[in-house]
C-alpha cells in the first residue's frame, strides 16, 4: 500500500509532470507574442526542480512503492545534472527557435516530459520503471527530432531514429525477459541475489547479451551507433543539443542500474563486452571524424567516441570506474551543450552555421566566439587544464586498476586521432581567411551570450578545480 | 504436453522474423511497423511463458506496460510516416538516403 511517504519520495518527478501539464494548458492560451513568458517559466521549473531533488535528498538510500523508486546519491547526482543541462538548452534553443518559427509550446512541454523520463529511469529500481522511463525519454525524443515539420532533413532523421530506437528498445525488452526467466523477479536489488543462485545460468547470459545491444543503442556505442549522425545532423540545432547532452547522463544512469545493480555478480561477462564496444566507438567515432565537413556530423562521430571512453570507465566494474564513467558523463553533457550551444549562437533566419568551413575566419569576426569554441574542442578532445582532460584521465586510470592496460593504451592512441580534427576547427576559425560577403558572428540576447561564456568558464573552472565534483561522485558509489 | 521451451522457441522464431523483415525489408516503412510489432509481440509470449511457469504475475503485469507502451510508439512512429510522406511523396525504405557518411 502506498503511503504519503512514497509520494514525498517522488516529489520532483511528480511536480515536473504536473508543471509540465500546467505549461501544456498554459501554452494553449497563450497568444504568440506571450511566448516568451512561457521560455522562462519552464526554466522556472526546472530551477525549482533541481532545488527540489537537492532538497528533499535523504542522507542514506531510500525507495519507493515497493522498490520501484530508488533515490539514491548516483539518482541525484544525475538529476541535478540533467536538470541543470536542460535549462542550459532552453536558453541557446530560444533566439534560434525564433527565428525559425519554431518558437512552440511543444519544445518546452515534450523536452520536460524527455527530462523527466530520464529522472525516472535514473531512479529505477525495477526492469519495468527502465523500460518505462527510457520510453517516455525517447518518443519526446521523436516527436521532438521532428519538430520542423516541414523539413524533409528533419523527418528523415526521425523516421530513422524512430526504427532503430524502437528496434533497440525491442532487443532489451527481449533481454530483459529472458533475465526474467532465469531469476523469477524483475526487481533489480532481488535480481542482484538471484542471478547467482540461478538454475539457468545460460539463459542470464543470454538475456545479459540482448540487453547489452539495448544499452549500446542508447548510449550510441558502435556497432550500435548508425542513428546518431543522422539524427544530430537531420534534426533542428535546437533539438540537437538536447539530444546530444542530458539524455547521455540517462544511458549512464541506465546502464549503471542495469548492469550494476542488477546484474554485478555477471560483471566478469560483461566486462569484454563493453571493452569489444569501447574499442569499437573509439576507433570508428574518430576514424569517420576525420572524413566529415559538416559540423553537427562531426560534433555526432566524437559523440561515439566519448561513449567508448564513457565505457571505458563501466569496464572497470567498481566504484572507482562508476565514479570516473559519471564524471565523464557530466563533463561531457556539459562540453556538449556548449559546443552545440555556441552552434545556435553563430546560427541566424537564414544561415545554420553547420559546415565547417561556414566558421572561416571567425577570430577576424568575433574574436570572443572563435575563443569559446576553441576551448570547447579542446575540452572535447582532452587538452590540459580543461574538464575533457580529468574525464579522460579517471576513466583511463579506471579501466588500467581493473587491468584492462591494453584498453587504456587504445583509448589513448585514439585520443591523439582526435585531436586532430579537433584542431582542425580551431585552425579553420583562426587562420582562414572569412568568406567574402558573409557575415558570422554571435546572435543571441544577453542571457545567451551571459550563459554561454559562463559555460565555457565552467569548463575551466572545473577541469581545474575538478576536485570537489569528482569526490561527489566517489561518494555516491560508496557506501 | 507443451512445455516452457515450446513458447520459448515460439518467442525466438517470432523475434527473428520480426529482426529479419527489418532489415531485409526494402520497401516501405509501414512493413517496418509491423515487424516492430511482431518483435514486441514475440517479448510478450516470453513473458507471459515465464510467468505462468514461475508462478509470478509481474511478468504479466509487464506485458500490460509493453502493448500499452507500444501503442503509444505505434502513434508516433505513424505521425511522423505522415510527415515523411507529406515532405517526400515516398515512404520507400531504399529512397530514405538523404543522410549519408
Amino acid at each position: 500500500m502506498p503511503n504519503f511517504n512514497d509520494i514525498l519520495i517522488l516529489l520532483p518527478e511528480l511536480y515536473l509532470v504536473a508543471a509540465a501539464c500546467l505549461l501544456l494548458l498554459l501554452d494553449a492560451f497563450m497568444k504568440a507574442e506571450q511566448r516568451p513568458l512561457l521560455h522562462w517559466l519552464s526554466i522556472a521549473v526546472l530551477l525549482v526542480g533541481i532545488y527540489l531533488v537537492v532538497e528533499g535528498q535523504p542522507s542514506q538510500a531510500v525507495t519507493a512503492f515497493n522498490g520501484m523508486f530508488v533515490r539514491d546519491g548516483v539518482a541525484e547526482i544525475l538529476k541535478v545534472f540533467a536538470l541543470l543541462t536542460t535549462v542550459l538548452v532552453f536558453i541557446y534553443a530560444k533566439p534560434y527557435l525564433m527565428d525559425r518559427k519554431l518558437f512552440v509550446g511543444e519544445f518546452y512541454t515534450l523536452t520536460i516530459f524527455a527530462v523527466i523520463g530520464i529522472m525516472l529511469l535514473v531512479s529505477a529500481g525495477n526492469l519495468i520503471m527502465v523500460y518505462l522511463g527510457l520510453e517516455l525519454l525517447t518518443l519526446s525524443s521523436y516527436a521532438l527530432v521532428a519538430l520542423n515539420r516541414d523539413s524533409r532533413l528533419s523527418s528523415e532523421a526521425a523516421i530513422k531514429y524512430f526504427v532503430l530506437g524502437a528496434l533497440a528498445s525491442g532487443m532489451l525488452l527481449y533481454g530483459m525477459s529472458m533475465v526474467y526467466g532465469a531469476t523469477g523477479t524483475l526487481d533489480l536489488a532481488h535480481l542482484h541475489v538471484a542471478a547467482t543462485q540461478t538454475s539457468m545460468p545460460h539463459l542470464l547470459v543470454f538475456g545479459l547479451i540482448f540487453m547489452i545491444v539495448g544499452i549500446g543503442f542508447k548510449l550510441g556505442a558502435a556497432p550500435f551507433h548508425m542513428w546518431i549522425p543522422d539524427v544530430y545532423q537531420g534534426s533542428p540545432t535546437a533539438v540537437t543539443i538536447f539530444i546530444g547532452s542530458a539524455p547521455k547522463l540517462a544511458a549512464f544512469g541506465m546502464a549503471y542500474r542495469l548492469l550494476a545493480s542488477g546484474l554485478g555478480d555477471l560483471a566478469y561477462d560483461w566486462q569484454l563486452m563493453l571493452a569489444c564496444l569501447a574499442v569499437l566507438s573509439l576507433a570508428i567515432g574518430n576514424i569517420v571524424a576525420i572524413v566529415q565537413s559538416n559540423l553537427k556530423r562531426l560534433l555526432a562521430y566524437s559523440t561515439i567516441s566519448h561513449m567508448g571512453y564513457l565505457l571505458l570507465g563501466l569496464v572497470n566494474a567498481g566504484p572507482e570506474g562508476y565514479a570516473s564513467a559519471l564524471f565523464y558523463a557530466i563533463s561531457y553533457a556539459l562540453t556538449g551543450a556548449a559546443a552545440f550551444g555556441l552552434i545556435l549562437a553563430l546560427a541566424r533566419a537564414g544561415f545554420e552555421c553547420e559546415e565547417i568551413d561556414d566558421l572561416k575566419g571567425l577570430n577576424q569576426r568575433s574574436p570572443w566566439a572563435a575563443f569559446l569554441m576553441m576551448l570547447v574542442m579542446f575540452s572535447l578532445a582532452g587538452v590540459p587544464p580543461l574538464f575533457g582532460f580529468f574525464g579522460k584521465l579517471m576513466v583511463f586510470q579506471a579501466a588500467i586498476h581493473a587491468g584492462f592496460l591494453w584498453l587504456a593504451i587504445v583509448g589513448a592512441v585514439f585520443a591523439i586521432i582526435g585531436l586532430y580534427y579537433y584542431l582542425r576547427v580551431v585552425k579553420v576559425m583562426y587562420f582562414d581567411k572569412p568568406v567574402e560577403g558573409t557575415e558570422i558572428r554571435l546572435q543571441g540576447d544577453v542571457s545567451v551570450r551571459v550563459v554561454l561564456s559562463l559555460n565555457v568558464r565552467a569548463l575551466l573552472v572545473l577541469g581545474i578545480g575538478w576536485g570537489p565534483l569528482f569526490s561527489w561522485c566517489q561518494r555516491v558509489f560508496v557506501g | 504436453m507443451i512445455t516452457l521451451s515450446h513458447f520459448i522457441v515460439l518467442g525466438a522464431v517470432l523475434f527473428c522474423i520480426a529482426l529479419a523483415s527489418l532489415f531485409i525489408n526494402r520497401k516501405n516503412v509501414i512493413v517496418l511497423l509491423m515487424s516492430i510489432e511482431l518483435m514486441l509481440l514475440a517479448v510478450n509470449i516470453n513473458f507471459v511463458a515465464f510467468s505462468r511457469f514461475l508462478g509470478d504475475a509481474a511478468g504479466q503485469v509487464f506485458v500490460f506496460f509493453i502493448l500499452t507502451v507500444a501503442a503509444a510508439e505505434t502513434a508516433i512512429g505513424l505521425a511522423i510516416l505522415v510527415l515523411l510522406f507529406r515532405n517526400r511523396s515516398t515512404i520507400n525504405v531504399a529512397e530514405i538516403d538523404s543522410m549519408k557518411g
